[in-house]
């Protein structure tokens, strides 16, 4: 297995590292048997962050790890290309270079920088020779309404434009009213306008109802070729929780187990606080494995997570607690 | 390990929690420590030492207490009760609260403490026990303030003698000491000798939260502490900790009058059926049998799963196993730590060791170097008949077996000694609300597992021991009915030649299974009225007809099934025909006896009125606990109830008990009065006539001295209640230790049966079971 590390300079795409997952046909049977005991999740995932703690060095460096993680995202009505190369500058180097040389972890970036379509160019010029992939948001992004032919040329736009992976939201629609056949159609349309460009199926948990949705989204959208599948746009009112993350990384496993194809899984909105990030890297390790900790199979969709790790660091360096404006805003 | 490379592994690393406040508190009393008696700590005396498991490590020297200690403690407690009982509810609660207050106040130390004295992985003391312990005395606070008022005419006991086991030492402390206080009772407890170090502690707390002295006293020791505790002048024992020694302790009580709890081992089924959430249920069984290094007398040993996915569930299982983490129990990363003692950890290793059927899967986890570990271990692959799926083993493994179907299920669930905790997995709230009561437990959780809370009962049936702690049901066993009763005055049949009085011959039977039956023996007595005249024959019932009636009363198990109405419907039915013939008697009862025949039957009549009202209206509870669902407390059946029956009041005293209990869906099993028996072979006639099913209501004649140990005995008879004019207390609960059933004594006091009747019968003819049903989609 090779280890992403932060001097890599090549994309971290997951076709560098696996092979990417083709789909399979639509299993109704598999998906009418899922269960998911919504109690018991909430157990499980409200005992976790007492289970696993890390420390001092190994703290750092999974803060480290969950940087080399993190889809450093703007999504917003205002964003500008000025807004966007900001926000690159602060992707290529996360973490002041002295904290990151005192760490021995220099040349440290985040996994990928995500914008809407328009900042898709922007962001690559603003990218370019640092490896780190665009990511657009897509097909609608974030209520998925608009026609189904403008939500894939849009898809293909981004593409061309440069972005190496799509963000995708799905129809809720479909999940509410059960229509799994009509999810995996869509899914695998969108999947095959992605051509080389990694998809991630946007499921919009906060908005499915019950964890049961999600589980049964998780699996059709996997079947229908999703090369990641994440929580949230941010923009519903509950975004990453826990409980949810739980639910879809066990559809992952069973999918995994199934057919063995690895797929990535994307916790994005809510999730702000380094220790916050930390839980999740350990829910990963112990449910999922090691493998699932690098930036092709693991992404945090997240904009404010970098400055509390960024302090948290340098927490760690000084033994001070720091303040927010000592360090560079993204 | 630099950074850098921690970046490429991303391994855990320790994560420590300092032993430095336990350690300090250890110091601050020289390492060293007496008994806690009467508010004061004694010299130390005769040492042993405290280790830990973790490492080996010395912790502390504690004394051996010894008889001298338990009477000093059981006086300094005496001393202290009557005060501590007229300080009132309010005042008690006062104090309870303090203690509470002060648990959370040193919770950290608590925590420390408890993970380095016994093993356990400090997460879970920090996030279980200890804040379980606080919950335990707040409750029982508010039940100190509630006891006047909903429970008039309650009574402490006394003193209580409560010894605790070492695998919950502080929780454990908690459900003894908090509910004992709240009613009155002054304690003496012995904490195990393993893990003494969280009483000790607690002692301090006592006298931190004003605690009078006195009503709490500890006294540390080994065994023999225990002997002498149970042996001591005290009013009540109670215990927790292993069948063996819990029967023990039903021995050498019986007949002392000294009320008993006990809450014994387990082998607790953990059904999963093909409907349920796996991933769900296979994390439910890391809190069933890896929490406390499966070291719960709860724990879920016993995977019971439907075969046409148990292939896939062990699969799934074994990698979840993998990836648990046994080490330092005080290091916050680990979710398994150290066997308490040696001695525990070489039990666990002879016993799968000597196992070769099965297949055995280890977990691939590090052990340690040094200390007590056992690794998590699955057998799968074994049947009902494999030593490991019925004896206790009470560590870290977990012994597997398939079901077909749900009935399949019930039954190998059931197949058990024990009665302690049941979990069972499945989405279908009809299979779920269906499986539950059918489950011999006195706690069962539904998608869950190893849930517990001071408002919800715990406890077990069959040799799982008997009483509940925690509830309102808890509070039974630290009270008792005000008021003190006169010794019992034997009753002596009358003797004599007289003629007999019927002019045509009648044979008093047996009444066996619905049918009037010869005795086995052959035997007959005569009965004679006070003035000697022969009132008839009366079969002498021997042990063959005890078997005959305990198998036609198991036979008669749909009558728990039936509705209340039904039952209600039944006793009036009786109280009808009974009321048809009862002038015939009345005049039977008084040739019988020589007096107040009439106004027996107008009472047994009313009696049974008031149970046929109860039958409908005795209803089980919702528990206010602190999860998102319901802890249902139902009211189930003990099952077959086999009642010695009171002497004097020959048709009252036996329809006082028989129907209570089968008001409740129990069978019976009566043995009428001794000198006065053909009141109840009459009464046989109006049973008949009243389509009570065969097998609900056995009724024999004999001797009590003669039946009540072959009653005791028989371990189908699931509990025994003993009414008898002579005292047979003594050898009923000495003779019922065999299968721990619940016995309800008269300790040698009368009963005056013209007002004998309500709760207390009520509570006697059922068991509580707490089902846990978490919710939410």
């Amino acid at each position: 297995m090779t280890l992403a590390t932060p001097t890599t300079q090549a994309p971290q795409l997951p076709q560098l590292h696996l092979p990417r997952n083709p789909g399979m046909d639509l299993d109704l049977d598999w998906v009418a048997r899922v269960q998911a005991n919504t109690s018991a999740i909430e157990r499980r995932a409200a005992t976790l962050p007492g289970r696993r703690s890390v420390k001092k060095d190994h703290q750092a460096a999974w803060l480290c790890r969950a940087i080399s993680l993190i889809d450093l995202t703007t999504l917003s009505g205002d964003d500008t290309p000025g807004r966007v190369r900001r926000l690159c500058a602060k992707a290529r180097q996360p973490v002041a270079p002295g904290i990151l040389s005192a760490l021995g972890m220099t040349g440290l970036t985040v996994g990928a920088v995500c914008v809407y379509h328009d900042m898709v160019e922007t962001a690559v010029e603003a990218l370019q020779g640092s490896g780190i992939p665009v990511a657009a948001v897509s097909t609608g992004f974030p209520a998925g309404l608009s026609p189904l032919a403008l939500r894939i040329a849009e898809i293909g736009q981004s593409v061309a434009a440069g972005a190496a992976e799509i963000d995708i939201v799905i129809s809720r629609r479909h999940v509410l009213t059960g229509n799994w056949q009509a999810l995996y159609d869509e899914m695998r349309e969108m999947r095959a306008a992605c051509g080389a460009a990694h998809v991630k199926a946007i499921l919009a948990t906060g908005e499915l109802g019950t964890l049961r949705n999600v589980a049964k989204a998780s699996l059709v959208c996997m079947m229908g070729g999703a090369d990641f599948i994440k929580t949230s746009t941010g923009k519903e009112t509950v975004n990453a929780t826990l409980p949810v993350s739980l639910t879809m990384i066990r559809a992952i496993r069973a999918y995994h187990d199934r057919t063995g194809y690895r797929i990535g899984y994307k916790p994005a909105g809510g999730i702000s606080k380094a220790k916050d990030a930390l839980v999740y890297l350990a829910l990963m390790k112990d449910e999922l494995g090691d493998r699932w900790l690098q930036p092709d199979l693991f992404r945090f969709g997240a904009s404010s997570l970098l400055g509390d790790i960024e302090r948290q660091l340098d927490h760690h360096l000084t033994g001070a607690y720091s303040a927010g404006w000592r360090h560079a805003m993204a | 390990m630099t950074v850098k490379e921690i970046f490429g592994t991303l391994d855990y690393g320790p994560a420590p929690e300092s032993p430095a406040p336990a350690l300090d508190w250890i110091a601050g009393h020289g390492g060293i420590f007496g008994q806690f008696i009467g508010g004061v700590w004694t010299a130390p005396e005769d040492c042993f030492t405290s280790h830990n498991p973790a490492t080996g490590a010395p912790l502390a020297q504690v004394s051996q207490g010894g008889p001298h200690e338990i009477e000093a403690a059981v006086r300094a407690a005496r001393k202290a009760q009557p005060g501590w009982a007229a300080l009132g509810g309010h005042g008690r609660a006062r104090v309870l609260y303090a203690i509470a207050r002060a648990l959370q106040k040193h919770a950290r130390l608590f925590a420390v403490l408890e993970s380095l004295d016994n093993g356990k992985p400090i997460r879970e003391a920090r996030d279980i026990d200890i804040p379980l312990a606080q919950r335990h005395f707040y409750y029982h606070a508010g039940m100190a303030q509630l006891m006047e008022a909903e429970l008039p005419g309650r009574e402490a006991l006394g003193v209580c003698g409560q010894i605790v086991p070492w695998n919950f030492p502080l929780l454990m402390l908690a459900w003894k000491i908090a509910p004992a206080l709240a009613m009155g009772n002054t304690a003496v407890l012995k904490p195990a000798e393993y893990t003494p170090l969280t009483a000790l502690l607690f002692a301090d707390v006592c006298r931190e939260a004003g605690v009078p002295p006195g009503v709490v006293n500890i006294v540390t020791g080994d065994g023999r502490t225990g002997e002498a505790l149970v042996n001591a002048p005290v009013d009540k024992i109670a215990f927790t900790g292993s069948t063996a020694v819990g029967r023990r302790i039903r021995e050498v009580t019986a007949g002392s009058g000294k009320a008993l709890t006990l809450e014994l081992g387990g082998k607790s089924p953990y059904i999963v059926f093909d409907d349920a959430d796996l991933d769900s249920a296979i994390e439910g069984l890391v809190d069933a049998i890896w929490f406390n290094q499966g070291q719960v007398c709860c724990a879920g040993s016993r995977l019971i799963v439907q075969e046409g996915i148990a292939d896939g569930f062990h699969a799934r299982l074994r990698v979840r196993m993998d990836g648990l983490r046994v080490g330092d129990p005080l290091d916050k990363c680990i979710d398994i730590g150290a066997i308490v003692d040696r001695t525990q950890l070489e039990r666990i290793t002879r016993m799968v060791e000597a196992e070769t059927a099965g297949e055995r899967h280890v977990a691939a986890v590090t052990l340690p170097d040094l200390g007590c570990f056992y690794p998590p271990t699955l057998i799968t692959g074994l049947s009902t008949a494999s030593p490991l799926m019925q004896e206790e083993i009470f560590g870290p493994v977990l012994v597997s077996t398939t079901f077909r179907t749900p009935a399949e299920a019930v039954e190998i669930a059931n197949n058990t000694r024990y009665g302690l905790a049941a979990t069972l997995w499945t989405e279908n709230i009809n299979l779920a609300l269906d499986i539950a009561p059918k489950l011999a437990a006195g706690v069962v959780w539904v998608n869950a597992t190893n849930l517990f809370d001071a408002a919800a009962g715990f406890g077990g049936v069959r040799e799982s021991g008997f009483g509940r702690e925690g509830g309102w049901e808890g509070l039974a066993a630290y009270t008792r009915a005000k008021g003190a009763a006169k010794a019992l005055k034997p009753v002596v049949a009358f003797g004599g030649d007289g003629a007999p009085v019927d002019t045509v011959d009648r044979t008093a039977k047996l009444y066996i299974g619905g049918k009037q039956a010869r005795p086995d023996g052959g035997l007959s007595r005569a009965v004679h009225g006070p003035k000697g005249a022969l009132l008839g024959q009366v079969s002498l019932a021997n042990r063959k007809d005890v078997r005959n009636a305990v198998e036609a009363a198991q036979g008669a198990k749909g009558w728990g099934r039936t509705t209340a109405h039904a039952r209600a419907q039944i006793l009036y039915y009786i109280a009808e025909n009974l009321a048809a013939r009862a002038g015939e008697l009345a005049a039977r009862i008084d040739a019988l006896t020589g007096r107040g025949g009439k106004a027996e039957v107008e009472a047994s009549i009313r009696r049974l009125f008031t149970y046929a009202a109860w039958a409908d209206k005795f209803d089980g509870q919702v528990r206010s606990v602190p999860i998102r669902g319901v802890a249902l407390a139902m009211r189930e059946p003990v099952g077959v109830i086999a009642a010695l029956c009171p002497d004097e009041a020959p048709l009252l005293g036996l329809v006082s008990l028989m129907a209570p209990a089968i008001a409740m869906g129990n069978r019976v099993v009566l043995v009428a009065s001794d000198p006065f028996p053909l009141a109840a072979t009459d009464f046989i006639q109006v049973l008949e006539t009243s389509d009570v099913p065969g097998g609900v209501v056995n009724i024999l004649t004999g001797a009590h001295g003669e039946l009540a140990p072959v009653l005791a005995a028989h371990a189908d008879v699931d509990a025994l209640w003993c009414f008898s004019g002579q005292d047979l207390s003594g050898v009923v609960e000495r003779a019922s230790a065999g299968n721990l059933k619940r016995t309800w004594v008269n300790n040698g006091r009368t009963t005056d049966w013209t007002g004998a009747e309500g709760r207390a019968f009520l509570e006697a003819a059922t068991e509580v079971k707490t089902v846990w049903i978490p919710y939410g989609e």
